[in-house]
């Protein structure tokens, strides 16, 4: 037989792929170029291609050509929002305070499910309720916090700097070894010895990972899970340890009334005079029901500027559950229990 | 004050001490409070009706007063102290003789009847300790249930003090020969027997028969994890709605014991479940402050109200819960009434010209088919109910049909041809398959 000579293209790599993606579009549309193809390639694929309308880019078996196919898309779609973008930039230069105003991002904060707990400062009711609390005693100024922090039981490295720092950040708070005590029956002792908070924080393999925090003379009893524990030599750019000063606290976004006692829990483990000297503040930042804690100096620099040197240990915690009465898992009665399947099921409905 | 008590169907006691009324069809939530002042002295432990028209409600208080409310005029008529707070909170409270007889239980055990607004009580019963709930049997008015911690069920007749008609005993020793603990939190009186039903603190439900000899509990079943505090029997019979602290509230099968279904929404443990006396509903209120009624058949929740204390107790009035429902109900009647008016007016009125199409189609077939329709006429309305409680009604109708065909065609027999009847038999059978 002769050998005859097949004409091979002379061009790059790059233009063989063109070439295959001309060869599909040439399937869609039998009747367009094969003689031509080589040299028109390039206008032909700027040219608008029509397809018929249930093609989608999936459907391509080719690996390598549905992959040039979907970047071609990518690349249409981002040219035209750029188009979008600038044409609306030239409208507001030109319109210039009649403009209309800019469109608010839709975020899950922005969504969310309004809640019908929603504490409303005038209501009376939801005031007296919090004025006759078990916190009552607190914020009308009988007592004065006491915290007892324990550990569960034979606690490992991580967990025993987090009660010891826990102990820095808290006046007038006192760590304990655990030592396979009761809870059940240290609570009397500590009501006979005039401590008003026990915090114990649950460990799990060398981490801590739970903490409940029991308000002592008969008040609720807040079970959280822990997570994202940093210690201080793991924080960057830390200042100083902090000093004995009472620290400001700041709590942020407890709307409903769930978050309105946990907030006042929170708030009743710290003096309630702050030491403005001292110049710390303690923050519980509630968002999308996770509370972020976190301690730091601050400085103002002028009446604008502020300066922040992060000290203490930072955690997050989420709520598990809200028992009325001190520490009886088995035969309290709970105010709240997160339900996971219940309560969870909607990413724009809060409880705190 | 009254017009905002009157459509309440549900009341509802606070800790704050707050009573207040709900009234479900239109949607709103009403308190009333006795004193301008609140406070936690006055919370709400229990309530019951004063009588059986339920026009007055009595709300006994923590610090063991008894307060009577008028629903009618929308506020509190009398008071009467019946105890003091030292004794414990209230744990129950019945009416006896319509209203002229009082009986109240304290937590330490004191079951009290009280007589014609005097400051002693006529009787006292000390009932043990620990009491954690006391009810009366609806149809031996004169019988009360007591029980509580370590304190087993005990039945009580007023009328012979001394002795409790019956006393339940403890559960076998288990395994180890070890006596189990018992903690009765709520118990009911299941009509038409002598039978009560208990739910107790280690979440097991037990039924009592005291017309057998014997007095351990005939059925003995358990659900969840976490203690029973309230329990709630439906109208329809057979079956027991039970809440613990967690808020999971279950219906049990009371013949075999088996959880038939669960009521989801609840978030906070459940202080107080009734269930409705005629309607398949239940009403349940706990410390999450919400007031939800789930209904029975479907397990969904129907209404959900925000209250902004935690609620301790409730009571159902007995009356339609959504009046709305009841005028509904009125509104089928008279549609099924104006469904003869109509017949009759569709055959006193001209006939209208509209399809002459099918007129011209129709007529060669029809006056040969005119005849047999007249007669199947009687059988169309009776062929199209669905219910068979209705065909008596539809069968009454379908008379009234035929009927007020003859007298027409007697009154009016030159203005109608088989055509029009046939039309306004069509017309007939869209309607009835519209409605």
């Amino acid at each position: 037989m002769d050998i005859t000579e097949v004409p091979v293209t002379q061009k790059g790599k790059s233009k063989k792929k063109k070439n295959k993606s001309d060869k599909t579009k040439s399937v869609e549309q039998p009747d367009k170029m094969e003689t031509d193809g080589v040299e028109v390639k390039e206008e032909k694929t700027d040219a608008a291609v029509v397809f018929p309308p249930t093609f989608s880019v999936s459907e391509i078996k080719n690996k390598q050509r549905r992959h040039l196919m979907f970047m071609k898309l990518k690349q249409e779609k981002r040219k035209q929002k750029m188009e979008l973008k600038k044409k609306k930039k030239r409208q507001e230069k030109l319109l210039g305070k009649n403009a209309p105003p800019k469109q608010v991002p839709k975020t899950i904060e922005n969504q969310r499910v309004y809640d019908e707990t929603t504490v409303d400062p005038e209501d009376e009711e939801v005031t007296f309720d919090e004025a006759t609390d078990e916190f009552s005693a607190y914020f009308n100024g009988i007592t004065n916090p006491k915290v007892l922090i324990t550990t569960s039981d034979r606690p490992r490295g991580r967990t025993v700097k987090f009660c010891e720092q826990l102990a820095t950040v808290i006046p007038n708070a006192h760590v304990y070894y655990r030592r396979g005590l009761a809870l059940k029956r240290i609570i009397p002792q500590c009501i006979a010895r005039d401590f008003t908070y026990l915090i114990v924080v649950n460990e799990d393999r060398k981490v801590p990972n739970g903490l409940v925090l029991c308000h002592l003379p008969e008040g609720p009893t807040a079970h959280f899970k822990v997570s994202s524990v940093r210690l201080r030599k793991e924080l960057k750019r830390r200042g100083k340890d902090p000093t004995e000063h009472s620290p400001e606290v700041i709590l942020n976004n407890f709307t409903t009334r769930l978050g309105h006692s946990i907030g006042r829990m929170f708030a009743a483990l710290f003096p309630q005079n702050p030491q403005f000297v001292g110049r710390q503040v303690a923050t519980f930042h509630n968002q999308r029901d996770f509370i972020f804690f976190r301690f730091h100096r601050y400085i103002f620099k002028n009446e604008k500027k502020v300066g922040m040197q992060e000290l203490g240990p930072r955690f997050t915690l989420k709520l598990r559950s809200l028992q009325n009465g001190t520490f009886d898992s088995k035969f309290g009665e709970y105010e709240w229990v997160l339900k996971r399947h219940e309560m969870d099921a909607c990413r724009r409905k809060f409880q705190l | 004050m009254g017009e905002s008590s009157r459509p309440c169907t549900v009341w509802l006691g606070s800790e704050t001490g707050i009573l207040k009324g709900v009234s479900v069809s239109r949607r709103q939530a009403f308190n009333f409070c006795d004193s301008s002042q609140l406070s936690r002295q006055h919370e709400v432990r229990t309530l019951c009706w004063a009588d059986a028209a339920e026009s007055e409600l009595l709300v006994a208080a923590v610090d063991g007063t008894v307060k009577t409310f008028s629903v009618e005029k929308g506020a509190f008529t009398d008071m009467r102290s019946c105890g003091d707070s030292a004794e414990g909170c209230f744990v129950g409270l019945a009416v006896l003789d319509s209203g002229a007889t009082l009986v109240t239980c304290a937590e330490s055990g004191l079951l009290r009847v009280w007589r014609d607004e005097s400051g002693e009580p006529a009787t006292e019963i000390r009932v043990g300790s620990d009491v954690a709930r006391m009810r009366q049997n609806p149809e031996h008015r004169h019988k009360v249930a007591t029980g509580g911690k370590d304190n087993c069920l005990k039945v009580w007749d007023l009328e012979n003090p001394e002795k409790p008609v019956f006393t339940a005993k403890n559960l076998r020793n288990d395994w180890l020969n070890l006596r189990q603990p018992h903690w009765v939190k709520d118990m009911a009186f299941i009509p038409g027997s002598d039978k009560v039903v208990t739910c107790t603190g280690h979440h097991q439900v037990h039924v009592y028969d005291p017309s057998t000899p014997q007095r351990r509990p005939v059925l003995e079943t358990t659900f969840g994890e976490y203690p029973l505090t309230a329990l709630s029997l439906p109208a329809a019979g057979g079956s027991v709605v039970v809440g613990n602290t967690h808020g999971q509230i279950a219906v049990l099968d009371l013949r075999k014991g088996l959880v038939r279904g669960c009521f989801k929404g609840l978030s906070g443990g459940v202080r107080s479940l009734q269930c409705h006396a005629s309607q398949p509903l239940v009403a349940s209120c706990g410390l999450d402050r919400f007031l939800r009624i789930h209904s029975l058949e479907d397990r969904r929740v129907q209404h959900k109200v925000y209250l902004k204390s935690r609620l301790n107790c409730l009571l159902l009035a007995s009356r339609q819960l959504e009046e709305a429902g009841e005028s509904l109900g009125d509104a089928e009647q008279e549609v099924k009434d104006e469904e003869d008016d109509v017949d009759e007016v569709w055959d006193a009125m001209e006939q209208v010209e509209e399809r002459e199409e099918n007129l011209k189609r129709k007529t060669s077939e029809e006056e040969e088919d005119s005849p047999k329709r007249k007669a199947s006429g009687d059988e169309n309305p009776k062929r199209k109910t669905e219910e068979e409680g209705e065909n008596p009604k539809r069968k009454a109708l379908g008379e009234e049909n035929s009927m007020s065909e003859t007298s027409g065609e007697g009154d009016n027999p030159e203005k109608k041809t088989s055509v029009d009847e046939q039309q306004q038999k069509n017309k007939r059978k869209r309607k009835k398959a519209q409605a």
